[in-house]
């Protein structure tokens, strides 16, 4: 354990195959070495999650980054299926739920609409600050620092307008960062 | 008689035995092997004489045999797309060779039918050592390997027409001095006394006999030899199909290399395919080594000491030229840079047809008898420096471009490394979902009814038992990604799982279970995944039972999950304590997991149903009510809460 590393990152896509900009995240993270990575679709394919094995993941690590393709306004169902069965009453939130106090969080995702429809004049009405209050109130609830999430907008055609490779380089230079926080 | 056959048989045989291991060891391949085995025999220590030349003939149907099986790999479809190599790069190499050696000749000073004919025998390279050599290092499938073979192949086939030009250089003069009578006595076909047009009809009969015999006959032939379960009779039968198919071949004067070839490619597509493959493979690589040892004993010292100046410069003088027309055409036709080398090198010595065109030669008073004497020492000579131009090969030209040639191999047939063995009740399901899902599968049944029921839904499936290695080896194991043990005899299925592991650790085997002991044997022998053949029915219907009696279905789903996975647990738990006959080795450590398992269950089900809070595996549960009430009592942090910064928009 002298030499855990610190990141843990909870991806969840239900396709990777058909993705465009994810699988590049999180190729590009994965090169970095000092990140554990989870693809829970490839580790539960039916849904079925190995509580135990996930809680004792979290507790090894300083920084939980969650990373997922917008679905609904919120996480693919695999994830949310995540949060309700390793969230546990006693593990990180209630009685004796200390476990992940102090631990940092942070949401990477991808979003298919552009910036100017997540605002009260656009076609989603609300920004996605709003739209993500429930993740931000559950590590709230658990005690953790909620970091300012990341957020590629019109994923779709991130690679043909060359934002992916600036998204890229920013997500490395922040899980980089993240390195050696406590 | 019988002790001098069995001597005979005995000094072959411990010469090979010796000698083979031994150079493929010091990595000289077993073809240099066989040659000095018979370098040893014969010219060295003098115990085989004279007999290996009657013992040559008989030795060279292994290269019948060994094209009959290159034949078998070839399906119909492969051979059209070589079309373009096999006349270009053949047709163009063996016009130029044959040019350029009859060139030199009459420059030499022969006349032009000798100077024709050298050119005719030298032309052929060793389908034996090459396509041996190339399998051995695993270059078949490679660019360079391809463009090999397309060569060696126009070589055979040009062999028919050569055989029939060859006595029309007959030179008067050599005639003169011989009994006239015996002339081409000896291959006289049953067709000569035909008029032309009878025989060019007969030659075309005798290849339609082939075509259409194999692909109409041979599948009800073969399947009801293969229903008696009589292994013999089915090897009986293999090689009455290949000498059959030869001695027609003889009789119309077609090459049976060709015939047997042509028998081959015909029955590629058969379900017999992998059956016959490992049936005849024995005695083809027992002939092939036979036929190297004649080559290697044959070389006659005292013509070699008398004229070894002249040898030699022939040798190399036809190597150099045969090297520099096969790399030059190569590289003309656009084959890439190593594997024309890989051409150039391989196929640049005189092959095992140059003796038979020889003797014929000789016989046709076409080439005086010296002549041939020493050229027969040349092609010998040509055949031994071969792998040692293999080797050159390997350490000068292959190792930079060797890694991506081999990959680029792989990706062809990326798709189809997965061999099913057992095509039952159970084989069929995991087939089924494969192909659904594109992926190419060689499934292996031993029953002769399944293969065809299956062939009639157009599924290939090949007849065979697949414990047996060889057919294990011939369906394509050594290259093979998956291997799914799907049989249900339990220690067949071991058998296999062993010794696949043992031909390739690497390879992930997945192994259906007859019961738990089984499970714990096959994960000893090294099954990667083992499944147990009625576990997941039964769970199924364990779970159709729950919600019939009232549970929730999404609850009786959760409780066979969990039963599932602490099952699973526990036989990886269990299964060292059994050694790998399946007996109990360790009973008292056996004893104590079972125990430990029992309580593990018991505790997860009970937390599973009640509402009770503590680690373990439960999923989702309520919090308690105090929780509730303590978060009405916080009621005045929430203004706080509130007004805490959210992060900047995002």
């Amino acid at each position: 354990m002298t030499d855990k590393t610190n990141i843990i990152i909870v991806y969840a896509h239900p396709r990777r195959d058909l993705s465009r900009a994810n699988e590049q995240l999180i190729n590009a993270a994965a090169e970095l070495g000092h990140v554990k990575i989870v693809d829970l679709y490839a580790e539960y394919p039916t849904y079925y999650i190995d509580i135990v094995q996930e809680q004792e993941r979290l507790i090894a690590h300083d920084v939980i980054v969650l990373q997922f393709p917008l679905y609904w306004y919120s996480t693919p169902a695999l994830l949310k299926e995540w949060q309700d069965q390793v969230l546990e009453y006693g593990f990180a939130y209630g009685d004796g739920g200390t476990a992940l106090a102090g631990k940092k969080l942070l949401c990477v995702i991808t979003a298919g609409g552009s910036k100017d429809t997540y605002s009260s004049n656009g076609t989603n009405n609300y920004p996605l600050s709003t739209l993500l209050t429930p993740i931000q109130q559950t590590a709230i609830l658990c005690d953790m620092e909620f970091l300012s999430p990341l957020v590629l907008y019109s994923a779709k055609c991130a690679a043909t307008d060359d934002r992916i490779d600036t998204h890229i380089q920013h997500y490395l230079t922040t899980l980089t960062n993240l390195k050696g926080a406590q | 008689m019988l002790t001098g056959l069995l001597f005979q048989a005995f000094v072959y045989l411990i010469a090979s035995v010796i000698t083979v291991p031994i150079a493929k060891r010091l990595g000289l391949g077993s073809v240099l092997g066989y040659l000095i085995a018979g370098v040893m025999i014969g010219p060295i220590l003098g115990i085989v004489g004279s007999e290996t030349e009657a013992l040559q003939q008989f030795a060279e149907f292994g290269i019948v045999m060994m094209l009959f099986l290159v034949g078998l790999e070839l399906e119909p479809k492969l051979l059209w797309d070589m079309r373009r190599r096999l006349l270009g790069l053949g047709g163009l190499q063996l016009g130029a060779c044959v040019a350029a050696v009859t060139g030199v000749g009459v420059l030499l000073g022969l006349s032009w039918q000798i100077a024709l004919i050298i050119g005719l025998i030298v032309t052929q390279s060793s389908s034996a050592i090459v396509l041996q050599t190339l399998t051995e290092k695993g270059l078949m499938k490679t660019d360079g390997g391809e463009a090999s073979f397309a060569t060696l192949l126009f070589q055979d086939i040009a062999v028919i027409p050569t055989l029939a030009i060859i006595p029309l250089l007959a030179m008067p003069d050599i005639i003169g001095d011989a009994n006239i009578g015996a002339a081409g006595q000896a291959h006289e076909t049953l067709l000569a006394a035909l008029p032309g047009w009878a025989r060019v009809l007969a030659t075309f009969a005798a290849v339609g006999v082939v075509v259409c015999g194999g692909h109409f006959l041979m599948r009800p032939l073969l399947r009801f030899i293969g229903e008696s379960k009589l292994r013999e009779i089915f090897t009986a039968a293999a090689l009455l199909l290949v000498i059959a198919t030869a001695l027609l071949m003889e009789l119309v004067g077609l090459s049976p290399a060709f015939g047997t070839f042509l028998a081959g490619v015909v029955l590629a597509n058969n379900e017999y395919r992998h059956e016959l493959e490992s049936d005849i493979a024995p005695f083809k690589g027992l002939l092939l080594g036979l036929f190297f040892i004649t080559v290697g004993a044959g070389i006659d010292v005292t013509v070699l000491l008398s004229e070894y100046g002249v040898i030699l410069a022939m040798v190399v003088g036809i190597i150099a030229l045969k090297f520099t027309v096969l790399f030059g055409m190569s590289k003309l036709l656009k084959v890439s840079h190593s594997a024309s080398w890989l051409v150039g090198l391989g196929l640049c010595q005189v092959g095992e047809f140059g003796f038979v065109l020889i003797n014929f030669s000789t016989q046709n008073h076409a080439l005086p008898s010296e002549l041939g004497q020493m050229l027969s020492l040349v092609v010998a000579l040509s055949m031994m420096l071969t792998p040692f131009l293999f080797i050159a090969y390997d350490k000068f030209i292959m190792k930079p471009e060797h890694d991506s040639d081999v990959r680029d191999a792989d990706n062809i047939d990326d798709i189809g490394n997965v061999i099913i063995a057992g095509h039952g009740r159970f084989g069929q399901v995991v087939n089924r979902l494969l192909l659904a899902m594109g992926y190419k599968t060689v499934v292996l049944d031993h029953q002769s009814s399944v293969v065809d029921d299956m062939r009639r839904f157009g599924i290939r499936t090949f007849f065979g038992d697949a414990s047996r290695p060889d057919l294990l080896i011939a369906a394509g194991l050594s290259d093979a990604k998956i291997l799914i043990v799907a049989i249900d005899d339990v220690e067949r299925s071991v058998e296999i799982v062993k010794f696949a592991r043992r031909e390739r650790p690497d390879l992930h085997i997945i192994a259906r279970a007859r019961n738990r002991v089984h499970v714990y044997t096959l994960y000893q022998a090294g099954a990667s995944d083992i499944v147990r053949e009625t576990f997941d029915s039964a769970m199924r219907a364990g779970r159709y039972a729950l919600t019939a009696l009232g549970e929730h279905p999404f609850q009786a789903e959760r409780v066979s999950s969990l039963y599932t996975k602490f099952d699973r647990k526990a036989l990886a738990q269990m299964a060292p304590f059994y050694s790998d006959d399946g007996t109990l080795a360790n009973e008292a450590g056996f004893k104590n997991a079972l125990e430990e398992y029992k309580v593990n269950l018991t505790d997860a089900i009970a937390l599973l149903q009640g509402e009770k809070h503590a680690r373990g595996e439960k999923g989702w549960t309520p919090p308690p009510r105090s929780f509730y009430e303590r978060q009405t009592m916080n009621n005045p942090q929430d203004d706080s809460e509130n007004s805490k910064p959210y992060p900047a928009e995002f």
